[in-house]
């Protein structure tokens, strides 16, 4: 961990964290999929500069390789090919025309964590001030429970070590002033990094001019189902972005998740607690139902009175 | 409970006893370990298992030899579990139960409505346990299956162990509160006047049995020749 007065939120802990640094700026990665190629340049930084290798795989026939984000692949280019509304001078307006969009999945970096909220692990997540949110392996067991609570199906347990891993929007550089690998990487300027503030600003920009160039729906995927978040796209289809391989339109911490993670839990042990303690005092005011003896039950002069053990065997 | 100078019948064979105290180690472990993922202030807890990864690695395995154990013992007891004449008017009458007058009872068979509830509690529970359980295992199930389903998953097992403890609390705080009833599952046999009080309609069908009858814990040995020195060994006063 960088610096532990850094971190705003850990996982499985239920008091605050150090509060008194908290006037760190909020960082942003800005993702615009309108400028990008798809050559992977990022995929290839992230490798490089986080010291994965990935087992090679094979061609499925399409361009996306890996075919999915594991627990040494942080980050993946998404090829869609999908049918949009055509682009350009009004005649054309109606028609379909095909879309070929790439995006970079990776961890989002969500201002409120499914992750870290479903983690049981004290410690295997943190959220440091700038907004990151990192995992510490050390602390992690393998549990899975980051997966089930994140939104966007992004963590990946290692098959090697049984650990929890994703995209640390490279945490390491970002606190010794360095922009994230992926962003160093990219020839198209596509990914830029930089406080939260100036990457919605850039925005805004991109966003007008994708509007003046026709793609009329264009905008900033920033969802405030989880508070905003670190990573941000700017989308031409914002109105769809499940077009983006899946992109949730509204995503969320699952409501089965906050019964899962929330009220619930310490409702249930206190009711634990209070049924033993009841037990206890109910011990301590009644009593217990003493053994019956035999005359209490059967009456004085029964056979019940054993006279003597060998006795009864000769019987 | 003095079985030198009182009658004692069988309640609960050799088998079904190991059976008994494996199953509660099991839960015991589970609850520990399962705790410990459940809510921060029991983190502590995942030692008992030699730390929080071993306690990941291994509460799925014990839940499902718990499982297994369970099915053994509850098929062996659906029969005195099932509803019987007077178990709803003993329900009815709590409040004569909790106050010990357990002379206003009316007679009831080989379990109470209130060990029936637990049966019928934990018949619901462990399956449940079992199966949501799978779906959550890491690393070797869950991956089969979507993710809400394991979201929906993680909050029932949540639910079901809570139901599952808070009935293992009950069950637990009744045989130390109903005297003489420890001994029926340590030692396998409680007193004939233990029997008639709680029991009657068990103890008047056990009666109909010739070593039942006769009291003593080498009565099942009573057609055997006789083997001296045999019927004294751990045979020990209450
Ligand atoms: C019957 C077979 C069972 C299986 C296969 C099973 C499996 C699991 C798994 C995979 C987890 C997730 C944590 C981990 O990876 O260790 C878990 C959590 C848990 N288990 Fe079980 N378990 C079973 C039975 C039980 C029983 C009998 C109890 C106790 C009554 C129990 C209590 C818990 C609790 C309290 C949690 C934490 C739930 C939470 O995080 O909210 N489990 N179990
Ligand atoms: S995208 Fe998923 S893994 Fe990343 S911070 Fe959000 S919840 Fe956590
Ligand atoms: S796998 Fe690790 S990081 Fe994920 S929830 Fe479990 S302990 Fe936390």
């Amino acid at each position: 961990m960088i610096n532990s007065q850094n971190i705003v939120a850990r996982s499985a802990t239920t008091l605050p964290a150090p509060h008194v640094r908290d006037n760190v700026v909020e960082v942003a990665k800005l993702i615009d999929v309108s400028k990008c190629i798809g050559c992977k340049a990022c995929q290839v930084a992230c490798m490089e500069w986080n010291d994965l290798r990935d087992e090679v795989g094979e061609c499925h026939g399409v361009y996306d390789n890996p075919m999915d984000l594991t627990a040494e692949s942080w980050t993946v280019m998404r090829f869609s090919e999908v049918e949009t509304d055509a682009v350009g001078g009004a005649d054309v307006s109606k028609e379909k025309e095909l879309s070929w969009l790439i995006r970079k999945d990776g961890c989002m970096h969500c201002a409120e964590p499914g992750c870290l909220k479903a983690c049981p692990a004290p410690g295997a997540i943190v959220q440091y001030a700038n907004g990151i949110v990192d995992f510490d392996s050390n602390n992690c067991i393998g549990c899975g429970y980051c997966i089930t609570g994140c939104p966007f199906n992004i963590p990946r347990i290692s098959e090697k070590d049984s650990k929890s891993y994703k995209c640390t929007l490279c945490s390491d550089r970002v606190t010794n002033g360095l922009e994230p690998a992926c962003v160093k990487a990219c020839p198209t300027n596509c990914i830029e990094f930089g406080s939260k503030k100036d990457m919605l600003a850039r925005a805004d920009k991109r966003v007008n001019d994708l509007k003046e160039r026709g793609y009329e729906k264009a905008g900033i995927y920033d969802p405030a189902g989880v508070g905003g978040t670190h990573v941000m796209y700017v989308l031409h289809h914002n109105d769809e972005p499940g077009l983006y391989h899946g992109l949730p339109k509204d995503p969320r911490i699952s409501p089965v998740v906050g019964a899962w993670k929330g009220i619930t839990k310490p409702i249930m042990s206190a009711i634990l607690g209070i049924t033993a303690f009841a037990g206890f005092f109910h011990y301590i005011t009644k009593g217990p139902k003493e053994e019956p003896t035999d005359e209490e039950v059967f009456g004085e002069g029964d056979d019940h009175h054993r006279v003597s053990r060998e006795e009864e065997h000769r019987s | 409970m003095n079985f030198k100078k009182q009658k004692t019948m069988l309640r609960y064979g050799p088998g079904t006893r190991a059976n008994h105290w494996a199953m509660a180690g099991a839960f015991i472990l589970l609850t520990l370990s399962g705790l410990a993922f459940f809510h921060p202030p029991f983190f502590f807890l995942s030692n008992t298992l030699g730390g929080p990864v071993w306690s990941r690695v291994l509460h799925p395995f014990i839940g499902v030899v718990l499982f297994v154990l369970f099915v053994i013992i509850a098929v062996r007891q659906l029969k005195y579990n099932l509803l019987m004449k007077n178990d709803v008017q003993w329900m009815r009458q709590m409040g004569d139960v909790l106050n010990n007058r357990d002379e206003k009872l009316p007679p009831i068979g080989k379990y109470n409505p209130g060990q029936k509830l637990v049966y019928w509690a934990l018949i619901l529970c462990i399956p449940v346990l079992l199966i949501t359980g799978v779906i959550m295992w890491r690393p070797w199930f869950a991956g089969f299956f979507p993710i809400p389903l394991i979201r929906v998953a993680s909050l029932v097992h949540a639910l079901a162990a809570f139901i599952g403890i808070a009935t293992i609390i009950v069950h637990v705080y009744a045989a130390i509160w109903v005297k003489g009833s420890i001994k029926a599952m340590t030692r396998g046999r409680v007193t004939h006047a233990w029997a008639k009080h709680h029991h009657p309609l068990w103890y008047e069908q056990e009666m109909e049995k010739p070593s039942q009858r006769a009291g003593g814990e080498s009565a099942q040995e009573l057609d055997a020749p006789p083997h001296h020195g045999a019927r004294n060994d751990g045979r020990t006063s209450g």
